[in-house]
């Protein structure tokens, strides 16, 4: 038995391992420390608070990429919903930053009154702020936790969890899969966005929470300060997030995931409940999704209902497909190649091009052009802009799928045995 | 001798037409058999009825001492109680190693967070390591069960069937697309695991299943058309009509 002892792969390091999640981890931090270096908050001021609020922006998109990574890359499931997810953790926390910062101004607002103002008079007043824009004065109930960080907190992690798993449990349990689960996820949204649109539903309707970006209680700290504070934050939740999914895939819980992913049925047969591993996924992802929605709109300074809107889940997919799914990196890459790309493009900064008869302006036909080259990726780079590192490391393999079932004389194709 | 498997009355119609009609069917622990029909007879059917994955319009399922309906259950409850099935086509995660799909097969708790945090100990990779040189695969344990020949796809099915210690196998096909030599290996594989085992061969080889040696249900139209030893059902005129005199 001496080979069987040979063929024991020996107990390697996680790092050495997963070459990659080191490679990965280590770019962030001198892409960290880099950006740290050249901004104006702690730097020599080379690039603009903007520019670093459009990059910590950028780092919680590749966060919510690697969420969307997992959920469709290795398991399977196309979720067109989980930029909602996304946009529910900015609401959670901006219902405090909004409140908190409202209580601020109206309670000094009120300071210069004859006699001290009654908690009613504070109540009162920081409703009329916050509601007037919709025409209500008082605080809807949903509002009841908006004094409080920790449950504000609690509420980014707890929401799209919970909306997660009630959505998930009633998909998974019911067998929708495929594109059927896809459209399901896009209802979902965009029943969400759609309630949001309502003035009533006690989220000021289409105007969406705004003044995010200042934190309460230090205004006196310059935004080039705060953006910083933001940057590294978000870096930290990426680098995280990118520690937790990489020991999620590789071990044997990915073995399951990526088996799911590729022959559903079969897996039940071993005697895993594939629906319970569907769920956790999913509710694992949404709440990944969220807190990287909560890092996401103080930087992005307002967040509304358009940002629900089923087309920003779609996009999400998008960036997962063109940096290549099924891999950790590819999703943080194709996150951040195109969004960068998009503010680019759609910033003005792009040059148009004049063909003489006509102008090519990149605002209106630039997602022309990343509708394309989805569809040039999905028809002809199935692995996407990971799959360049393929190249590299020469991972290849045969596909033996469809070839005959056997040598015999008239032995049955792989086609025919399905039926 | 207390049936293991204990299938009673079951019928079962797709529209209209019914794959398996009033089939009666039972399996001891221990025990090899063979299940052979022509193209149509209900064996995959039957394999599926057992298995959850199709469910009867009427009949009975029971299964182990305690006669507990499989009915009810979901397919990985089924296998979860100790039925594994092994397909026709070889189903292998073809994206995975040889090793991790042995390992996805090997006998472990199977609840999302337990395997969240398993960690293959020394016995578990002995284990797979052990099966893999049962089936050949030894040399082949790190590579992509994708680059597998047809063959050895089989191989790493039965493999993957073995790692899971079920107390009923069932089996379909096992020999299609294999050589002289390997059916005889396979015959032995099998033969093994019917000394501890239910084993449910189902086979179109006539001659794999003499060298199995054991009793033998022929199933035409959905239902028993003859139950003994191969010679005797060999010799039955309803199943030379129907199946071996074709």
């Amino acid at each position: 038995m001496s080979d069987i002892a040979a063929a024991n792969p020996r107990r390697t390091p996680f790092v050495m391992k997963h070459p990659s999640v080191v490679i990965s981890i280590g770019l962030l931090a001198l892409f960290t420390v880099g950006v740290t270096v050249l901004a104006e908050g702690f730097g020599i001021g080379v690039i603009s608070t903007s520019f670093v609020k459009t990059l910590g922006k950028t780092l919680c998109l590749c966060l919510v990429a690697l969420a969307m990574d997992l959920v469709w890359g290795y398991c399977g499931i196309l979720s067109l919903g989980h930029m909602a997810f996304f946009g529910i953790g900015g609401y959670a926390i901006g219902m405090w930053l909004m409140y908190a910062r409202t209580e601020i101004i109206v309670v000094q607002s009120l300071a210069a009154t004859p006699l001290p103002p009654t908690s009613q008079e504070i109540a009162d007043g920081i409703a009329t702020q916050i509601f007037g824009v919709v025409g209500a004065s008082e605080l809807p109930p949903i509002w009841a936790f908006a004094h409080s960080l920790p449950l504000q907190l609690a509420a980014v992690v707890l929401v799209p969890g919970l909306i997660a798993l009630v959505f998930g449990w009633l998909a998974f349990r019911s067998r929708v899969t495929g594109v059927y689960l896809s459209i399901l996820t896009q209802a979902m949204t965009l029943a969400l966005s759609l309630y949001l649109f309502q003035n009533d539903s006690g989220l000021r309707g289409n105007n969406g929470l705004s003044g995010l970006q200042n934190l309460p209680g230090l205004e006196a700290v310059p935004q080039s300060t705060v953006s910083m504070w933001f940057f590294w934050a978000s870096a930290i939740a990426l680098g995280a997030g990118y520690l937790l999914c990489a020991w999620v895939v590789s071990g044997k819980f990915g073995s399951v995931m990526r088996a799911i992913r590729d022959d559903e049925a079969r897996v039940r047969f071993l005697g895993y409940s594939v629906e319970a591993y569907k769920l956790f996924v999913f509710t694992l992802t949404a709440i990944i999704a969220g807190l990287a929605g909560a890092l996401y709109y103080p930087q992005a300074g307002i967040v509304n209902p358009a940002e629900i809107a089923p087309i920003a889940s779609i996009y999400l997919a998008v960036w997962v497909a063109i940096g290549g799914r099924g891999r950790l990196y590819g999703a943080v890459i194709g996150a951040a190649f195109v969004s960068l790309l998009s503010t680019w493009f759609t910033g003005g900064q792009a040059p148009d091009i004049n063909l003489g008869f006509y102008t090519i302006e990149w605002v209106d036909w630039w997602i022309v052009m990343l509708g394309l080259s989805f569809v040039a990726v999905t028809l002809f780079a199935p692995r996407g802009i990971g799959g360049l590192f393929d190249l590299i490391t020469d991972r290849r393999h045969p596909n033996r799928r469809g070839a005959p079932l056997g040598p015999d004389q008239g032995a049955l194709q792989e086609k025919e045995a399905d039926t | 001798m207390t049936a293991l498997l204990e299938v009673s009355g079951v019928s079962v119609s797709f529209d209209g037409f019914k794959a398996i009609n009033n089939l009666t069917f039972q399996i001891a622990e221990a025990e090899m058999r063979a299940v052979i029909g022509p193209n149509g007879a209900g064996k995959t059917t039957f394999m599926d009825i057992v298995t959850g994955k199709t469910k009867p319009d009427e009949g009975h399922v029971l299964w182990g001492e305690k006669s507990k309906s499989l009915l009810s259950m979901t397919e990985s409850q089924i296998a979860q109680e100790g039925i594994g099935r092994k397909f026709q086509r070889p189903t292998v995660f073809e994206d995975q190693t040889v090793a991790e799909n042995l390992m996805l097969a090997l006998k472990k708790s199977r609840g999302p967070f337990s395997v969240l945090r398993f960690k293959p100990a020394k016995t578990d990779q002995d284990k797979v390591a052990e099966l893999a040189d049962e089936i050949g695969l030894l040399g082949a344990l790190s590579r992509k069960s994708g680059e597998l020949s047809h063959g050895q796809k089989q191989w790493l099915e039965i493999g993957m069937l073995l790692a899971q210690d079920p107390r009923l196998l069932l089996v379909d096909e096992p020999a299609a697309g294999m050589t002289g030599a390997e059916r005889e290996h396979t015959t032995d594989i099998l033969v093994n695991a019917a000394k501890t085992r239910a084993v449910v061969v189902v086979e179109h080889d006539m001659e794999f299943v003499r060298r199995l040696g054991c009793r033998v249900t022929v199933l035409h139209e959905g239902s028993v058309l003859a139950e003994g030893s191969i010679d005797h059902v060999t010799s039955d005129e309803k199943v030379i009509e129907v199946y071996l005199g074709r």
